[in-house]
């Protein structure tokens, strides 16, 4: 038999069937339901009375409009209210497992997945948000969907589906102190550019990122929808077992042993062909900050804003051009003279403990900068912010000024109240600085979570490993 | 699903590459739970110079002149032309239905993000894929001939003008017969659950872990 891709197994082991014009029934192991998305799915199965083909298959959370204030006062905006009772009726309706608002398990619905064992290796699992690429990172095929995609799922357990090429990105070597998994993914997608990887599912492989932990690996995948492509994954190892073993919905007993001999298999073979490659050196990645509004528009912490003069493709120049007009910004200016107005450290990419513990150990000591206006810390789950709790990391932000808040989406995708104003700048660890993303006018640059609260405690963006060296306290609580 | 067979229409021109779905929808409107009603709040940070929220009454707010949806010679386009990577981003199957209620039927452009372009046959929208100066071609050719109408002919895979333009496009077969007939994906796939039954008692086997209820 011909050695195969990691994404080649994963998809063969799931086909129902083969259609005559190409496409494959491709079965669905796991769905994962929020508000948003989910509505218009549960009406069309009521218009057409259908029923979930197994209920079991799906959990629900509600994430994008949940408020991160004041949670035991419900929902303040009447339309985002609507929004979550409807998914708590529909949940309860069909018999949907749901972690509701007031539940100690709710959360961004692809930082619970993991953390529930909801996901796990070997498995297909969709949902209707494009960050799903997210549960990749285990050995998963996990790709976003639209909404009559989320019915058709919750009808059939199957999509209609045809097989994408496969690309390998492999970073070679270690990464400087410093440097993360948020800047390995911005640095690729800066090379592949934002549509890269269209048409492609992406197994990302090489020492680095096998290095990483699960947290670091879930915001790598999470980002591969932002260099286009649907699903993003990353081989099964001990990491991934370790991680796995005892979850909740992780297998036990006897079918533990049985299922880690089954996900050992899902690696991609030794001479398996790749219709693409792209290879980085670990060792030349520098903290990323992005500059424009698509997260392709990245620059390393020490470098100046472009010049889109110096760019020859005239639709790009264009790009270029309307993106620093939006974003305020000079061509070749440094970026780590810009000042901050907002830092949000969260989102699906980066709300994991390990972000949270990366964030507190910069401001640990330190204070807030006068010129930030605000600095939000949101966990990914109530899970997460209790174990925060339990190591006081909430104190070191709360010390230093930050607010800490409720788990959900916010600031990323400004659904709830948690939004820029217009022309605010802001320090973000989410993954998408679209014109808009995070409240009309304001102006997103992406950045890790040791980057975000460098640029909390300083008041502008600043290579965080500068101040790694020298811990908040040896300096007196002074701002460096 | 509505048909889609043949259109004459106007095409208008949005000279952007990667116009995102947040772009398209933002995402205060996502919190209807409706599937309809999301044709005012097209493009709507751009086609307003006011903030929109959701219930305003859109009739009274002030457009964005600049903005090529709201100048005069493009009312009633149904056909949308574009540059790279349209459509990328979130998931928000509302983009797709923002611009069926508004009235685009079809969208041009050389290339379209996956989830986009994939939601796109599910609501009756045609996205069509050409080449970059075949696209660049009509953005010419629309701006040069005001109320020029194309007409896009899925039977035939052409898009044709009076100017004695023809350009033949390119789509997967299943992708097209769905749209030609506006046949239920859902039916489709349910007319095989014997052997979705069949591939779950295999699996039970292999994966029983998964079928833990």
């Amino acid at each position: 038999m011909s050695a195969k891709t990691l994404y080649d197994k994963l998809w063969d082991s799931h086909e129902v069937r083969k259609n005559d014009d190409g496409t494959s029934l491709l079965y669905i192991d796991r769905q994962l339901i929020h508000e948003v998305t989910s509505p218009q799915a549960f009406e069309g199965l009521r218009l057409a009375n259908r029923k979930p083909w197994r209920v079991s298959a799906n959990l629900a959370t509600p994430d994008h409009n949940v408020p991160t204030t004041n949670r035991a006062e419900g929902i303040a905006d009447p339309i985002s209210k609507i929004q979550v009772e409807t998914l708590d009726k529909n949940c309860h309706d069909f018999g949907i497992t749901e972690f509701r608002m007031d539940d100690i398990r709710q959360g961004i619905v692809h930082v619970i997945g993991p953390e529930q064992g909801a996901t796990l290796p070997g498995m297909t699992l969709v949902c209707g948000d494009s960050h799903t690429s997210t549960h990749g990172a285990f050995g998963t095929l996990a790709f976003g969907v639209g909404t009559s995609e989320v019915e058709h799922v919750l009808a059939t357990l199957c999509l209609i589906q045809k097989k994408s090429k496969n690309m390998l990105v492999r970073v070679d070597g270690q990464l400087k102190p410093g440097v993360t998994a948020k800047d390995i993914i911005l640095a690729i997608i800066g090379i592949i550019g934002t549509a890269g990887g269209t048409g492609y599912a992406i197994e990302f492989a090489g020492e680095a990122i096998r290095s990483l932990s699960m947290e670091g690996r879930m915001t790598i995948s999470n980002m591969a929808i932002e260099a286009g492509a649907r699903a993003g994954m990353i081989a099964v190892d001990d990491t991934t077992i370790e991680y796995v073993k005892g979850k909740t919905y992780a297998p036990k007993g006897g079918q533990w042993e049985m299922a880690v001999q089954y996900w050992k298999n899902f690696h991609s073979d030794e001479g398996a062909d790749f219709d693409k490659e792209v290879i980085l050196d670990a060792s030349c990645i520098e903290p990323q900050v992005t500059w424009g509004t698509s997260p392709e528009m990245t620059i390393a912490i020490n470098e100046r804003i472009p010049d889109p003069q110096q760019e020859s493709d005239a639709v790009k120049k264009e790009g270029m051009k309307a993106a620093l007009k939006y974003m305020g910004l000079e061509a070749g200016t440094p970026i780590n003279e810009m000042p901050v107005d907002v830092v949000f450290i969260g989102s699906c990419t980066n709300s994991r403990i390990e972000d949270m513990r990366a964030a507190a150990e910069i401001v640990r000591g330190r204070k807030v900068a006068d010129n930030v206006q605000q600095a939000l810390v949101v966990p990914g789950s109530g899970l997460i912010k209790q174990q925060a709790e339990a190591e006081g990391l909430d104190k070191i932000f709360k010390e230093a000024g930050f607010e800490w808040r409720e788990p959900g989406c916010s600031m990323c995708l400004a659904m709830n109240a948690d939004r820029l104003e217009p022309g605010q700048r802001c320090a973000s660890t989410s993954n998408r600085n679209f014109e808009g993303r995070q409240g009309q006018g304001g102006r997103t640059h992406l950045v890790s979570p040791a980057m975000a609260a460098a640029a909390a405690v300083t008041g502008h963006f600043i290579d965080a490993s500068q101040l790694a060296a020298t811990s908040g306290s040896d300096v007196s609580g002074s701002t460096v | 699903m509505e048909k889609f067979t043949k259109l004459s229409a106007i095409a208008v021109p949005l000279d952007r590459a990667n116009v995102d779905t947040d772009a398209i929808i933002p995402k205060q409107f996502l919190k209807s739970i409706k599937r309809s009603g999301f044709g005012p709040n097209l493009f709507d940070e751009w086609r307003y110079l006011d903030h929109g929220e959701p219930g305003m009454d859109n009739s009274n707010r002030p457009l964005n002149p600049d903005f090529v949806l709201n100048q005069p010679r493009y009312q009633g386009a149904q056909i949308l032309l574009a540059w790279d990577n349209f459509g990328c981003g979130s998931s928000r199957e509302h983009a797709p239905w923002a611009l069926e209620d508004y009235g685009i039927r079809v969208i041009i452009a050389p290339s379209f993000a996956d989830i986009f372009y994939n939601n796109c046959f599910k609501n009756g929208l045609l996205p069509i894929v050409l080449p970059e100066e075949i696209v660049d071609e009509l953005f010419k050719l629309v701006e040069a001939n005001e109320g020029l109408k194309l007409t896009v002919d899925l039977e035939q895979k052409t898009i044709t003008a009076d100017t004695g333009l023809k350009i033949n496009f390119e789509l997967d077969e299943f992708r097209r017969h769905c749209l030609l007939e506006g046949l239920d994906e859902i039916g489709l796939t349910l007319a095989h659950a014997d052997e979705i039954c069949q591939y779950e008692e295999k699996q039970k086997k292999i994966t029983p872990w998964l079928f833990n209820e």
